[in-house]
């Protein structure tokens, strides 16, 4: 892969991803050799919303390649509280760092930040648009557990808000799997998706109820309610808590089945199936480490 | 000339803008830029009867020649119309509108929560579609009411 900056998991071919992927795992099996790859690189970190995973596993994946990160820190701590644009703020940063990271409350935040600097800008995720990211390291996990070949995949919750839905979905008609969404109906995936999907000859399979295709996945990605998208807390009520993937409901899945969620969980996954063989959530989010050091070593 | 026509003056040189939809005229200028400001002669014409329309506006506009690339961006509401490019009273040049790949500062994005409804230095941008716009920056898809979506970018 070579981009200069990963904005949508839609620049991503399958050749680009298997690179990552196939990078990520010689990483993940030998990772100190990796540990001089990038000395003297600074990765500038600028989150305007919350995060753990993203963050820190950026960090950790620049500094187990041999560089460092600036952290633009707070949105309270910075000039954006004093009303500078996200144009001049990228202008200013590109001065600092080689790479930037970037994660924003709005949807194309990433893509107009590409448009103002030369340094390549990695989408960390804008508003209920993409994470494309997180959808790499979603695909090594499936193919580390589940096999990416003949994949029939459920993803169920938020497919509206749910960006890293839109992302891995997306990226999954590189392999032509077999995708089922199940959401409420207010929750649906956006318009948009449903039409990248289709151009990228894809069937969207609707549903409303993971009962009714559990028997026949091979993954089923969980999804949180995305409390904080939702313009009015009421309709969030309506429909939080609609789903909970517990032990009785994977009595009918089959004994393969590999569950995962991108993390955080509030409710959608009982505490009880963190014991079961199905469980990779966690180490999903471990695999955020080896997959964005693959990819930076690349884009770098 | 029909009495049609003649309904609006005849101009000495501009742009007759015909076969636009019933109704969309004033969508027209908005999506032109044409607000009176600027000096312009303006003469519009509302649901006035055509053969091939049913009902038709026409604008023209005095002293002013548009481009190509400012007409075409009328294909989102007004794909039958026809320009026509007047000097001297005659028609120099008769053009029809063709559909852009991209559109860009005419139309906003109605998705409150994209980028471009925020105030960063950039103009809002849309990819044509075979059906509807999609703006450029949060992937939104606008098929419906197009027209009520122009001049707030």
């Amino acid at each position: 892969m070579r981009h200069d900056h990963l904005i949508s998991a839609k620049q991503l071919s399958r050749g680009d991803i298997e690179g990552v992927l196939d990078r990520a795992a010689e990483i993940a099996a030998d990772p100190g050799a990796f540990a001089e790859a990038h000395p003297d690189t600074l990765l500038g970190l600028l989150f305007f919303e919350p995060s753990t995973r993203t963050k820190m596993s950026f960090g950790a994946a620049m500094k187990r390649l041999g560089g460092g990160t600036i952290d633009m820190g707070s949105v309270d701590s910075s000039s954006v509280q004093k009303g500078e644009s996200l144009a001049d703020t990228v202008r200013v940063i590109e001065g600092y760092a080689d790479a930037l990271v970037l994660r924003h409350p709005s949807e194309g935040s990433a893509k107009l930040a590409s448009e103002f600097v030369d340094v390549p800008v990695i989408n960390a995720g804008d508003g209920a648009g993409q994470h494309p990211t997180q959808t790499l390291l979603d695909l090594h996990t499936i193919r580390e557990n589940a096999g990416l070949d003949d994949l029939t995949i459920g993803i169920v919750g938020d497919l509206k808000y749910g960006r890293t839905v839109h992302s891995l979905a997306h990226a999954l008609t590189n392999f032509g799997a077999t995708q089922h969404f199940i959401s409420p109906e207010s929750l649906r995936l956006p318009r948009g998706v449903r039409y990248d999907l289709r151009e990228a000859g894809a069937e969207v399979r609707e549903h409303a109820d993971i009962e009714a295709v559990v028997d026949r996945l091979d993954v089923l990605y969980v999804t949180r309610i995305q409390r904080e998208r939702f313009p009015d807390e009421n309709e969030y009520r309506q429909v939080a808590g609609e789903y909970r993937v517990d032990v009785d409901l994977l009595e009918s899945a089959a004994p393969g089945l590999t569950v995962m969620h991108p993390l955080p969980r509030v409710d959608e996954i009982a505490p009880e199936v963190d014991e079961t063989d199905h469980a990779t959530y966690f180490e999903q989010a471990h695999n955020g480490v080896p997959v964005r050091m693959a990819l930076l070593d690349q884009i770098l | 000339m029909t009495d049609t026509e003649l309904r609006v003056s005849k101009i000495e040189s501009g742009t007759v803008i015909d076969h636009i939809a019933g109704g969309q005229a004033l969508n027209v200028l908005a999506i032109l830029g044409i607000d009176g400001t600027s000096g312009e002669e303006v003469s519009v014409g509302m649901n006035v009867p055509s053969d091939r329309l049913g009902r038709k506006d026409i604008v023209k506009v005095e002293g002013r020649e548009l481009s190509q690339d400012e007409v075409d961006v009328l294909s989102l509401i007004a794909p039958a119309a026809t320009i026509n490019i007047v000097r001297e009273f005659e028609v120099a040049d008769k053009r029809r509108v063709t559909r852009p790949d991209t559109v860009g500062g005419v139309l906003s994005c109605p998705n409150a929560n994209c980028i471009t409804t925020e105030s960063e230095p950039v103009d809002s941008r849309f990819d044509v579609l075979e059906e509807g716009v999609r703006c450029a920056y949060c992937g939104t898809i606008v098929r419906e009411s197009i027209a009520s979506y122009i001049g707030t970018a």
